[in-house]
């Protein structure tokens, strides 16, 4: 019978393959009086080979899979299984009390394990007490007969199956074999995620019931990309699957050449594809995709991350990390921006009626300059570690952008005169998200040296309708005509006055806007590192030409939303 | 019977690694062979029963060793204790 699971989409991939139960057996047991104890003390010797041969096989597999290092805890595990004062004292338990092999093993285990967990202040001995507990478990399963599974001693394609995986087992999945995995439980930044990504099997995690649903070889088709999840497909089924697997591959493999090409158009137009961070921790992600630069760096993690306000130099160091890491490639660092749905416990702010009308970002920052000074001279100071680009959210007007100026000017003018080295190239521009601001764009840019649209907040401003407010929500329209005539001002008044506009918000790697925003001469899209490659090959696909063609149409003959996505999908297909 | 004095100068002690090494050399003897340390002793052949011990720096520790092969065993482990750095 056909099922159908729906879990999270945890490591992207498709695959095929029947399910190996990675699930602990059923190892229950009942103390027994033994009649014949060197019968039992037989039993006891033919379990433990069994699990030092077992032992033997899965230490030389880690060995190969995980290193040498990490393949010692098996020696361990051996030396327990050799240790005379163990067998030795399962065996007299045998004998003496006459019970069956499983209890004494039991007994005698325990109090092993006791005395170890018992060390409180010698931490490395208490963990050997799990090492004891895992040759308990190994032991016992060879005396009830009962196979223990293991990832390292897999040798067939399969999809694992878990309630959850420990980091262990995932180091030892062998890609070779392994096509996949699913378990009970966990999420997309579970360890276990983590490190399917990174060995890029796919997964699919959180099913809440796979371990009850698929039984040892039954086949499965796991989709990685929708957590989708199907336990004895039909044969149209698994056709379907196999052909969108080889589909992701070959859209992999292309995606792998674009990681260290530019972006070009099919007409040989070069658009920058950056890449939004929140802290210093995500540049793996944005080398790993090929960034052409950090379009969007959210400071207010730093501010977020911490028990109070940052200081100058903990700011300076992650700036700097950034920096350095991306150097010679531009950082757009955005100042604080807290407030509307971000709160600091060590900075209370007042109740509001409106938060996102309210006291937030750059209001905050020109109203308490002690702490937007401490950042901009963690700016300044870092600037000189690569390509600095600095801006200002939440800006309405133009008196409020030049006031945020003469702040970093006059920090600029002190840290020279201590003699602090500071970068002369910085760029200074702000957040396109405030509609008025938008409308105004062409005055604006006079003033600024880039522009970089925030869409979620300028569509929520210019549409009034709350973007976490479920019954609204239809109307979030990044296509509607009158959020793309905004942006198209907001870019045209950047070229008008040699200036360059970006977009940092989801919509700039949005397969759909992408096109429009294409052909509305926008320079830099700043996205998620994991959409970098995806809209690097689409872009390979549109000529500016043919896109400033679809744009002018989806500006000026369009009326809706909807519109504009058929234009799109009709135009792109 | 063979005995043997050490002091203990490795920083950790007769743990992890070092015990290991000191059960393997032991195990390959016929001989009975104890590890003495504050008035306990215990089979230098079990891994549990030595790291149970927990044998600190600067520990004074006696190994003994009684059977056909003791004057070996005792050469073999002081050789492993000197090369593994856990006394001099």
């Amino acid at each position: 019978m056909t099922k159908q699971l729906k879990g999270i989409a945890a490591s992207d991939g498709i695959a095929t393959a029947k399910a190996y139960m990675l699930v602990q057996p059923d190892l229950s047991f009942k103390q027994s009086t033994i009649e014949n104890a060197d019968a039992e003390i037989q039993r006891l010797h033919s379990a433990l080979e069994q699990s030092n041969s077992e032992l033997k096989l899965i230490r030389d597999k880690a060995a190969e899979s995980l290193g040498e290092e990490e393949a010692q805890v098996f020696d361990a595990h051996m030396m327990i299984l050799a240790d005379p004062e163990f067998t030795g004292a399962i065996e007299n338990k045998i004998k003496d009390d006459a019970i069956n092999a499983e209890a004494a093993l039991k007994t005698v285990s325990d109090t092993f394990i006791a005395t170890f967990e018992a060390m409180v202040d010698n931490p490395y001995m208490q963990e050997r007490a799990a090492d004891i507990r895992d040759v308990y478990t190994r032991v016992l399963a060879h005396l009830l007969g009962r196979a223990l599974p293991n990832p390292a001693l897999i040798d067939s394609e399969v999809i694992v199956v878990a309630h959850d995986l420990t980091p262990s087992d995932t180091a030892q999945l062998n890609k070779r074999y392994v096509k996949a995995f699913v378990t009970d439980i966990g999420g997309r930044t579970a360890h276990s995620a983590i490190m399917a990504r990174s060995l890029e099997i796919p997964a699919v995690v959180g099913t809440q019931s796979i371990t009850a649903d698929v039984k040892e070889g039954q086949m499965l088709t796991v989709d990685g990309l929708t957590g989708d999840v199907t336990v004895e497909p039909t044969a149209d089924q698994v056709a379907a699957s196999k052909q969108e697997a080889a589909d992701y591959a070959a859209q992999k493999a292309e995606w792998a050449t674009l990681k260290t090409a530019k972006t070009v158009t099919a007409d040989g137009k070069h658009f920058t594809i950056a890449a939004n961070i929140g802290t210093p921790k995500d540049l793996d992600g944005v080398l790993a995709n090929g960034a052409e630069a950090i379009g969007l760096y959210r400071s207010e993690f730093l501010y977020m991350d911490s028990a109070e306000l940052p200081t100058e130099d903990d700011q300076f160091e992650a700036y700097k990390q950034v920096l350095e890491t991306m150097s010679p490639k531009q950082v757009v660092v955005r100042t604080m921006d807290i407030g509307g749905d971000k709160h600091l416990p060590y900075l209370p702010l007042p109740e509001e009626q409106n938060p996102f009308l309210g006291y937030r970002a750059i209001r905050i920052s020109l109203d308490r300059d002690d702490i937007f000074r401490t950042q901009l001279r963690a700016l300044l100071r870092a600037s000189a570690f690569g390509k600095l680009g600095i801006m200002f959210p939440m800006i309405a007007t133009v008196p409020e952008f030049e006031a945020a100026k003469a702040i970093f000017l006059e920090e600029k003018a002190k840290l020279i005169a201590d003699g602090v080295k500071v970068a002369d190239d910085i760029e200074l521009g702000m957040m396109m998200e405030i509609p008025a601001a938008a409308v105004l764009a062409d005055q604006f840019a006079k003033h600024v040296d880039f522009f970089s649209i925030g869409t979620n907040d300028l569509i929520q401003y210019t549409m009034a309708a709350d973007r976490g407010n479920e019954h609204v929500s239809y109307l979030y329209q990044p296509y509607n005509p009158s959020i793309l005539r905004l942006v198209k001002h907001v870019i045209d008044s950047a070229h008008a006055e040699g200036k360059w506009a970006g977009m940092c918000g989801e919509a700039a790697g949005d397969p759909i806007m992408v096109p429009l925003l294409l052909g509305m001469g926008l320079d830099e899209y700043s996205m998620s590192a994991t959409s970098v490659l995806k809209v690097r090959s689409l872009m390979k696909k549109l000529s500016t030409a043919d896109m400033k063609a679809l744009a002018d149409k989806a500006i000026t003959e369009s009326v809706t939303n909807e519109d504009n996505q058929k234009l799109v999908a009709e135009y792109t297909k | 019977m063979e005995k043997r004095e050490f002091n203990v100068i490795a920083e950790t002690g007769i743990h992890a690694r070092p015990a290991t090494l000191l059960v393997q050399a032991a195990s390959k003897f016929n001989a009975d062979i104890n590890l003495e340390y504050k008035g306990k002793s215990v089979n230098l052949k079990s891994i549990m029963g030595v790291m149970s011990l927990g044998v600190g720096q600067g520990a004074d520790v006696t190994i003994s060793a009684e059977g056909a092969d003791e004057k070996e065993a005792i050469a073999a482990i002081e050789e492993t204790m000197k090369k593994e750095g856990l006394s001099d």
